[in-house]
C-alpha cells in the first residue's frame, strides 16, 4: 500500500497550491511554464510542487533537459477517495449524532461494567 | 476509524459506537439527514432535508430548499438493526445516474460488540460499474468536472483545519 507524507486534501486546502495543481491537471509542463501562466515565482512554485508531491498528487519526469510533472490521480482513485472522504465523514457524524441521543432508559444492573 | 486500500474497486470504512446495535442502526438509517454531508448536492438550490425511506424498494431522496427532489439511491436491503445495503446512483460527475449497470452499491453492517457497543462497517463496491465517467477524470480537462472536484477538496480539507 503506499503511503505519503502529506494529506492529499490538506495539500489542495493552499489556494495557490491548488492553481499550481490544476495547471499541471491541464496537461503536463515544467517548473518554468508554470511560472509563465501563474503570478507565482518558480521558487514557489518549485515549493507547491514539492508537497503536491509528498500529497503523491503529482509526479514527476525528465524528458530530455526538463523535468515534467502530471498530475498522478488516475481516474477511478480520485473517486475513490473522494468517496472514502463522503464516506468517514459520514460515519463520524453518525457516531457523534448516535452517542450524542443515546441515554439507556434503564439502569444498568448491578456488577455490570460498560 | 479506519480505511483499506486493496482492491480498487471498493473501499471500506468502519467505526465503532458507544450504544447499542438497535441504536445505531435507528440513527443510521432514521437520522441520515443529519449525518450525510452537505456539500454533496445534486439539486441546484440548497438542500432543506434528506430523506431515506427505511424499506427495500425505497430510495434516499434530498429535498431542496424550493420543494425540488433529487434521489440518488435505491434501498436494497433492510434488515435491522443488522444490515442496510444501498445503490449508489450518483456518477462520478456527480450527476444521477439513470441506468443501474453503472451503479455502486453500499452496504453497511451493524456488529454488536457488547449490548453498548457497535461496530458498524461501510463497504463501498463494483465502483469499476461506474465506467467511462471515472476514466474521465484521468484527462482532467473537462470543464465543469474538475474545478468542483477541487472545490470539494477544499471544502472538506477547510473544515478539517477548522474542526482541528
Amino acid at each position: 500500500m503506499e503511503t505519503s507524507t502529506v494529506d492529499p486534501w490538506h495539500a489542495l486546502a493552499d489556494p495557490t497550491r491548488r492553481k499550481v495543481f490544476a495547471r499541471v491537471a491541464h496537461g503536463q509542463c515544467s517548473v518554468t511554464e508554470i511560472a509563465r501562466d501563474l503570478p507565482v515565482s518558480r521558487p514557489a512554485v518549485s515549493q507547491h510542487l514539492r508537497v503536491l508531491l509528498d500529497a503523491q498528487l503529482v509526479d514527476v519526469h525528465q524528458q530530455g533537459r526538463e523535468r515534467l510533472y502530471r498530475p498522478r490521480l488516475s481516474g477511478l482513485e480520485g473517486l475513490r477517495r473522494e468517496l472514502e472522504s463522503y464516506w468517514s465523514q459520514t460515519l463520524t457524524r453518525f457516531k457523534d449524532v448516535a452517542e450524542q441521543t443515546y441515554e439507556p432508559t434503564t439502569p444498568a444492573p448491578e456488577g455490570k461494567t460498560r | 476509524m479506519s480505511t483499506t486500500a486493496q482492491d480498487r474497486t471498493r473501499l471500506e470504512v468502519d467505526i465503532t459506537v458507544d450504544v447499542p446495535v438497535e441504536h445505531a442502526f435507528r440513527v443510521f438509517t432514521e437520522r441520515f439527514d443529519e449525518i450525510k454531508p452537505r456539500e454533496h448536492n445534486l439539486l441546484t438550490v440548497p438542500i432543506e432535508r434528506t430523506v431515506l425511506e427505511p424499506y427495500a424498494g425505497g430510495t434516499i431522496y434530498d429535498v431542496g430548499v424550493d420543494g425540488s427532489r433529487c434521489a440518488w439511491a435505491r434501498v436494497l436491503v433492510h434488515e435491522p438493526p443488522h444490515r442496510l445495503v444501498i445503490s449508489w446512483d450518483i456518477s462520478p460527475r456527480w450527476q444521477v445516474e439513470p441506468d443501474p449497470d453503472r451503479t455502486s452499491e453500499v452496504e453497511i453492517r451493524f456488529v454488536a460488540e457488547t449490548p453498548e457497543r457497535t461496530r458498524v462497517a461501510l463497504e463501498h463496491r463494483h465502483l469499476d460499474r461506474h465506467g467511462d465517467g471515472w476514466e474521465g477524470f484521468t484527462s482532467l480537462d473537462s470543464g465543469d468536472g474538475w474545478p468542483l472536484y477541487l472545490e470539494r477538496y477544499r471544502a472538506i480539507a477547510e473544515r478539517e483545519a477548522t474542526d482541528a
